[in-house]
């Protein structure tokens, strides 16, 4: 064997090895797209909600792609509460009229931005935390009347779904 | 497992298999006459108890998934018939769930014997690192398995460390929406998870394997942490140590029934008896108590870590629990690399031995933490402030004590051999 076919085999052998690494990342790229959610899942991907029978000061919760969603109706000081508070102060920044398209409706995920618990507050005899909004009970996140985090573990508001208003009284999330 | 050396049986098929496939040779080499330290204690029970735990959650494990259905709609049900209109299925419902328990009681005396006896040090490191990946992969089966029932506590359970995994930056949302195969835990979640449980254990098998290979390559450590030398520091394997092993067995076996007959839902939660409800979140979400210093580790980084004075977060609390429960985790795999102390036994180690059990009591107390609701207190003092410190105290053990010690402790003098430490026992 000559210093040159040495070359040539190594060649070879990087090639080979090259396409194998190849062709196993091709085989596998199947498998692993079949665990994203499959299109019967997607399709569940919005939903409309009749809001004209939610009184003021009440929520209702829907679900929408398997999460619960909470739907606020809220009261004028609640609105007040949520937009007197200094933006810069909160750990999460957003500024109340960045979360609704109206003051007096909130609609967001409820589903804590720590890891994944329901916080509690939609029913007016639920605990509301230190910022009359939500409380999650599995790590002690508290959220305001604008469902934006102010104390505990939570690093973000809960997130507001995409979603619009169809009529003054459906909105349709998703 | 070569061919070269063969052991000649009198039994003709014996003899007739074994020239062609010499597995008859392998186990008297491997169990028969294999050379075993004659100074174990009943600490070495448990590797052959967790193996016989192992065993026994693959074959109750089987039946069960033959009654089994993976259904959102009909998990919960199909757990409650194997309950009740199932023959036996009750019983082995129980053994399955307790055992699951018992398997990891088994596991952590066995890991804290490795500990003690400085069972991990050269040359069993690869051994030891075998026996945490073990560890994980127990941990992971035993996990998807408390989902497979649909309670509350398993969609809960699994929705908080599913969510774990959206702390990583950047590409975070997306693998938890891979893990779920949609937004929520849902029914691709269920179906997944019960493929893996009945994968993982089988994985688990294997790796066991290995681990069990590598010790049969380096022999096993003994009480004195000193190499036998001689054939006087040995017994062969069988009679000797099959008989001892079987005794802790059968021993091991006494509480694990009782517990199953008398007790089967003592170390369970209740909620767990309600179907899962994805609108309804428990009160306080508890994972299963072999988890439980885990998870104490996770909550205890409730801040940002970022730079001063400015809102830059480099790591959230949420990354930092995260990084902080499975770092908790990746220290025992290089263990053998910062205790590097000669002297393997803590028995001639005096200091270590101390802080050892300091160590031992820490995890136990994070335990405690762990089991809390995240708001609750002890003395009035927030008990995340005492999560928090017994996260450090453990993570200071391996990081600093360990290596210090190394440096620094002087140790006791070492008998010349197994055999004559034996001996001078005896006298006594």
């Amino acid at each position: 064997m000559t210093a040159d076919s040495e070359d040539r085999r190594d060649f070879l052998y990087l090639t080979g090895a090259a396409f194998g690494a190849v062709g196993v990342a091709c085989a596998v790229a199947p498998m692993i797209n079949s665990l994203n959610p499959a299109k019967d899942t997607l399709a569940l991907a919005s939903t409309e909600v009749d809001i004209s029978a939610i009184p003021v000061g009440e929520s209702k919760t829907v679900m929408w792609r398997g999460k619960p969603v909470f739907i606020k109706h809220r009261t004028a000081e609640e609105i007040a509460e949520a937009r007197k508070v200094n933006v810069d102060v909160l750990p999460d920044k957003q500024s109340d009229e960045d979360r609704v398209e109206k003051p007096e409706w909130l609609v967001v995920v409820g589903i804590c931005t720590h890891l994944g618990c329901v916080p509690v507050g939609q029913k007016t005899s639920d605990a509301h935390g230190d910022y009359d909004g939500w409380f999650c009970p599995c790590h002690g996140s508290h959220y305001d009347t604008s469902a934006r985090i102010r104390k505990g573990p939570a690093p973000k508001n809960l997130a507001v779904p995409p979603y619009e208003f169809i009529s003054d009284t459906v909105i349709r999330i998703g | 497992m070569g061919s070269s050396e063969r052991t000649v049986f009198e039994n003709p098929v014996v003899e007739w298999i074994d020239s062609r496939l010499p597995v008859f040779t392998m186990m008297q080499k491997e169990y028969g006459v294999f050379p075993t330290p004659k100074n174990f204690n009943y600490l070495w029970n448990f590797g052959a108890i967790a193996m016989f735990m192992l065993v026994t959650m693959i074959v109750t494990g089987i039946v069960l998934a033959m009654h089994y259905t993976a259904d959102v709609t009909q998990s919960f049900d199909a757990v409650e018939r194997i309950m009740r209109d199932v023959n036996g299925g009750w019983l082995l419902r129980y053994m399955h769930s307790n055992g699951g328990s018992f398997f990891f009681i088994a596991v952590y005396i066995h890991i804290f014997r490795g500990m003690y006896y400085g069972s991990y040090k050269q040359p069993r490191e690869l051994l030891w690192i075998l026996g945490v990946v073990i560890f994980i992969l127990m941990m992971a089966t035993a996990f998807i398995g408390y989902v497979l029932p649909w309670g509350q506590m398993s969609l809960w359970g699994a929705t908080v460390i599913t969510n774990l995994f959206s702390a990583i930056p950047l590409v975070g949302d997306s693998i938890v929406t891979l893990l779920w195969g949609g937004f929520s835990v849902d029914n691709p979640t269920l179906t997944r998870f019960f493929a893996l449980h009945y994968l993982l254990p089988f994985v688990i098998f294997a790796v066991v394997f290995l681990h069990i290979w590598a010790l049969h390559v380096t022999g096993s450590n003994n009480p004195l942490g000193l190499e036998p030398k001689t054939e006087k520091d040995t017994l062969p394997f069988h009679p000797y140590y099959t008989m001892k092993d079987s005794f802790g067995v059968v021993v091991f076996l006494l509480l694990y029934a009782y517990v199953v007959f008398f007790a089967p839902n003592m170390l369970g939660h209740p909620d767990n008896y309600i179907p899962a409800n994805s609108l309804v979140t428990p009160a306080h979400i508890v994972p299963e108590w072999y988890f439980l210093p885990f998870y104490a580790m996770l909550r205890a980084i409730t801040f940002d870590i970022g730079i001063p004075f400015t809102d830059i977060v480099i790591i959230s609390a949420k990354l930092g629990g995260v990084i902080t429960m499975f770092g908790s985790l990746l220290l025992w795999l290089v263990l053998p690399w910062l205790d590097t102390h000669p002297l393997r036994s803590a028995r001639f180690r005096p200091l270590y031995k101390k802080l050892l059990i300091l160590l031992v009591l820490d995890f136990i107390f994070l335990g405690y933490v762990g089991s809390q609701a995240a708001d609750a207190t002890l003395l009035g003092i927030p008990l995340s402030v005492f999560g928090l410190i017994a996260t450090g105290l453990y993570f200071a053990y391996f990081i600093v004590i360990l290596p210090w010690l190394s440096k620094n402790e002087k140790g006791r003098e070492l008998p010349a051999s197994i055999h004559e430490a034996v001996l001078a026992k005896n006298k006594k």
